[in-house]
């Protein structure tokens, strides 16, 4: 494998795993500062031992999220700075912003939360956290300000002379369609992994405390939290939806190679059929490609609300690329990978909403469940979402290729840049695989820690309330002693 | 003033903050097991840097991403130019960070025993590794016409950088041993406290000499004050330590660490990156830079958010202004690797 490969898969690597961790604190983190507020506003202490026992849960997985994201910062200027010289005019802005407004409270305000549970006034340690909430939240908008930007470059001119992307606008920038559909789609996703988890492992306990005859533990302990996961999943369950379509409508007209694919719609038609089942050749191109089960007309709904809509398929927009942008270059992203993560996405997303509504009928009517099948059934869900957000990047950076900056159809032609021109010219096959082998041996022990700990400590429970209750005394203990 | 030279000044401005915060947590996560002797009393010196050490990396990413923003060029040539240096580095800081949190999850010897061998690489390493690099950016690296670095990893490796290393080194330890004389009550602190008087002599005479080479050899006129500042505050750290005024002393080696800051950027500037091969490819503020427009943007998005920063994380470090003792230590809160009863 040359540079470039390794680069790319050192990329995708460190990203899908970041981004395992990242959607989880993005959505819990809010589900804790609610359960926290629940607590403070009724004194009730069921909430409190659930923003305990979550809020743990929440740590060890904020911990790795952000040791692995340092990586992302550097990355760019590591393995991609000819990418880095072309766009840094317009990307860095977001990114810097990002480390600016948001990384600073999320950590300031995390260690707050974390160490000040004794030493701050209940209204201001329940501050710090909807800050890191906020936090979190804010990072994630910068961020996919910047991969917006890659997908559909705006507010920006080319400078000939310098051969450089400058930016002209950044309010374009800041408010990119393309972002307006991704973040809502992002964090949707995100409260729908959250709230997956939380229902998850609520729903294991549930069985579990009501198998060990306490049914009073379940009932006002673990089944309201249960309902409290399952409300969250169904409300971010249809906002993923929503977003999902609207953002494939959009991607439709800004990527429409990237859609092409996704349907393995190689020759271009009216009222396209959406394909349940396509299979291809080891060539992976388009004339190996046959649809076994479609539905007709639903690719041209989707696209435009119309099922006789016409679709350009992937050997038209080749030519029209080819003919605008160069030939000589294969303008299609790997249409395997396209195809499969785009309905894996959406398989692996509908089956945590199953799980939702089998719990919300299990849970009817002040109910809890000892069914054991349930509680199978609620830890297998949790992953789901986490998978499907994962497939989720996949399919839109995979579907991107080759290039790293996408032409925006209606922009300026000049601000695109392929994939093959951003890696580093500086640095060797052997540099880059020493650090894809070293951040994937370390990643993988680091992960193994990660997973023991979450299962670990979800399987001990919510904690006892055994302490003393915080106090507003400010000559208190220095610090809740974390460490 | 321009806005290039504006933002210049900014990211030094984050990397004096890094380096001044980030420092003393470095040095407490070398001294770790060199102050702590027993469990307790390393878990004070870990506690004292336990809600601010991840507020103080930030500022680590926030240089990062402010010079791929203002100066995409040297974003560009340092990072894939001194590739290994940073791979170290990062992996350094990942496994530090999770360390720190992943230490107390779980109540065994063994456990915590792994993960302190995990803060003190993730400490030792940068704290070397970022003097190396600096002393590299103002030494000048072979930089090609195209703005790619040509010199690969082991010209990085030379005496002057290694020095500038040890500098850095030293400079961390003797910050990070005042910062818990400062923090802490009782044994922790005393020892601390002798340390660093010992590890300031040391540092004075290093750090002298590093300051006093970069001087003569590669900065301007001027900046002979930041070297006098900088030398000053190392013989008042020594002075300040072996007479115990803490606050004096940290104060002190704060400002030696800023005085260091100081003298880097100086003699820099106007290059960021001085090329050895042929100084007309030397990376400058001007050629570097982003356009007027993307650093006009920026400076207002800077000069709104960065005072807000600096307030909200000095009251976090108000809130955790007092001393810890081994007597304020509760039990271990980390459960067992197997659980010991199934409640429910």
């Amino acid at each position: 494998m040359d540079a470039l490969e390794l680069a790319r898969w050192q990329f995708g690597i460190t990203t899908v795993y970041h981004f395992i961790l990242v959607p989880l604190t993005i959505g819990l983190t809010p589900l804790v500062a609610i359960m926290q507020t629940v607590w403070y506003r009724t004194g009730n202490e069921t909430w409190l031992r659930l923003t305990k026992f979550f809020g743990k849960l929440l740590l060890i997985n904020f911990a790795l999220g952000v040791a692995t994201g340092i990586v992302q910062e550097f990355q760019f200027g590591m393995n991609w700075s000819e990418y880095s010289r072309f766009v840094g005019d317009v990307f860095g802005a977001p990114l810097a912003m990002e480390a600016l407004a948001a990384f600073f409270i999320e950590s300031t305000f995390l260690g707050l939360w974390i160490f000040g549970w004794e030493r701050l006034p209940k209204k201001v340690h329940l501050a710090t956290i909807w800050l890191v909430a906020f936090g979190v939240n804010l990072s994630a908008y910068f961020i996919l300000a910047a991969n917006s930007w890659m997908q559909h470059p705006v507010g920006t001119t080319y400078n000939a002379q310098t051969g450089r992307a400058e930016m002209t606008d950044i309010g374009a920038v800041l408010s990119n369609p393309t972002l307006l559909s991704a973040f809502p789609h992002t964090i949707a996703t995100s409260f729908l992994v959250a709230g997956t988890f939380v229902a998850g492992i609520a729903g294991w306990w549930m069985v579990r405390v009501v198998r060990a005859k306490n049914e009073t533990l379940a009932r006002t302990l673990y089944r309201p939290a249960v309902l409290f996961g399952v409300v969250v999943m169904l409300v971010a369950g249809i906002g993923v939806a929503l977003s999902g379509d609207s953002q494939a409508k959009l991607m439709f007209r800004q990527q429409p190679m990237k859609m092409a694919a996704a349907e393995a719609l190689c020759v271009s038609a009216d009222g396209a059929s959406f394909s349940i089942l396509a299979i291809g050749d080891l060539e992976n191109d388009c004339a190996g490609v046959r649809h076994v089960i479609s539905v007709p007309g639903l690719t041209s709904f989707l696209a435009d609300g119309s099922f006789s809509s016409h679709i350009d398929g992937v050997n038209d927009i080749q030519q029209r690329y080819a003919q605008r942008y160069g030939e000589g270059v294969g303008y299609s992203p790997n249409l395997a990978v396209t195809y499969w993560s785009f309905r894996l996405m959406i398989g692996l997303g509908l089956g945590s909403a199953a799980l939702a509504l089998l719990a919300l009928w299990l849970t009817r009517k002040g109910r809890v469940t000892g069914n054991r099948w349930f509680a199978r059934l609620a830890l297998l869900a949790i992953p789901t979402p986490f998978l499907a957000a994962s497939f989720g990047w996949v399919f839109t950076e995979m579907g991107r290729q080759p290039w790293v900056v996408a032409p925006n159809p209606t922009g300026i032609d000049e601000i695109r840049l392929l994939t093959v021109r951003g890696v580093s010219t500086a640095v060797g096959a052997g540099e880059v695989l020493t650090s894809m082998i070293a951040f994937t041996l370390l990643y993988a022990a680091l992960g193994v820690v990660w997973y023991r700990l979450i299962v670990r400590y979800a399987r001990e429970g919510a904690p006892e309330l055994t302490e003393t209750p915080p106090t507003d005394d400010d000559e208190s203990e220095p610090l809740s002693f974390a460490y | 003033m321009e806005l290039t030279t504006v933002w210049f000044l900014l990211i030094a401005v984050l990397w004096a903050g890094y380096l001044v915060l980030e420092g003393f947590d470095f040095g407490v996560g070398m001294l770790v097991p060199i102050i702590g002797r027993d469990e307790t009393e390393r878990r004070v010196v870990i506690n004292t840097i336990g809600p601010v050490w991840d507020g103080n990396e930030v500022w680590l990413l926030t240089a990062g991403g402010a010079t791929f923003a203002a100066f995409p060029e040297w974003y560009a040539t340092l990072f894939s130019g001194f590739y290994l240096p940073l791979l170290l580095i990062l992996l350094a800081l990942i496994v530090r960070a999770v360390a720190f949190e992943y230490r107390g999850k779980i109540n065994s010897p063994v456990w915590r025993a792994r993960w302190d061998v995990g803060i003190g690489f993730g400490s030792w390493l940068p704290s070397i590794l970022w003097g190396v690099a600096f002393a590299n950016i103002m030494r000048g690296v072979a930089i090609n016409a195209d703005a790619q670095y040509t010199g690969g990893f082991w010209a990085l490796l030379n005496p002057y950088a290694l020095l500038g290393g040890l500098t850095t080194l030293l400079l961390f330890l003797t910050h990070g041993a005042v910062f818990l004389a400062l923090k802490t009550d009782g044994t922790v602190r005393a020892r601390a406290g002798a340390l660093a008087a010992k590890l300031s002599i040391a540092t004075l005479v290093v750090a002298g000499g590093f300051t006093v080479w970069t001087q003569l050899a590669y900065s301007v006129t001027w900046t002979w004050a930041a070297v006098a500042v900088a030398a000053l505050a190392l013989v008042g750290v020594v002075v300040t330590t072996a007479h115990r005024r803490e606050g004096w002393a940290f104060v002190l080696s704060a400002l030696a660490i800023l005085a260091a800051v100081v003298l880097i950027f100086g003699s820099l500037y106007p290059d960021v990156m001085p090329s050895t091969t042929d100084p007309a490819y030397s990376l400058t503020v001007t050629n570097a830079s982003s356009t007027h427009y993307t650093l006009t943007v920026m400076t207002w998005v800077a000069a709104v958010l960065t005072p807000v920063v600096v307030a909200y994380q000095a009251w976090t470090y108000w809130v955790f202004r007092k001393r810890i003792s081994t007597a304020q230590i509760p039990a271990h809160t980390g459960l067992t690797f197997e659980r010991s009863s199934e409640r429910a």
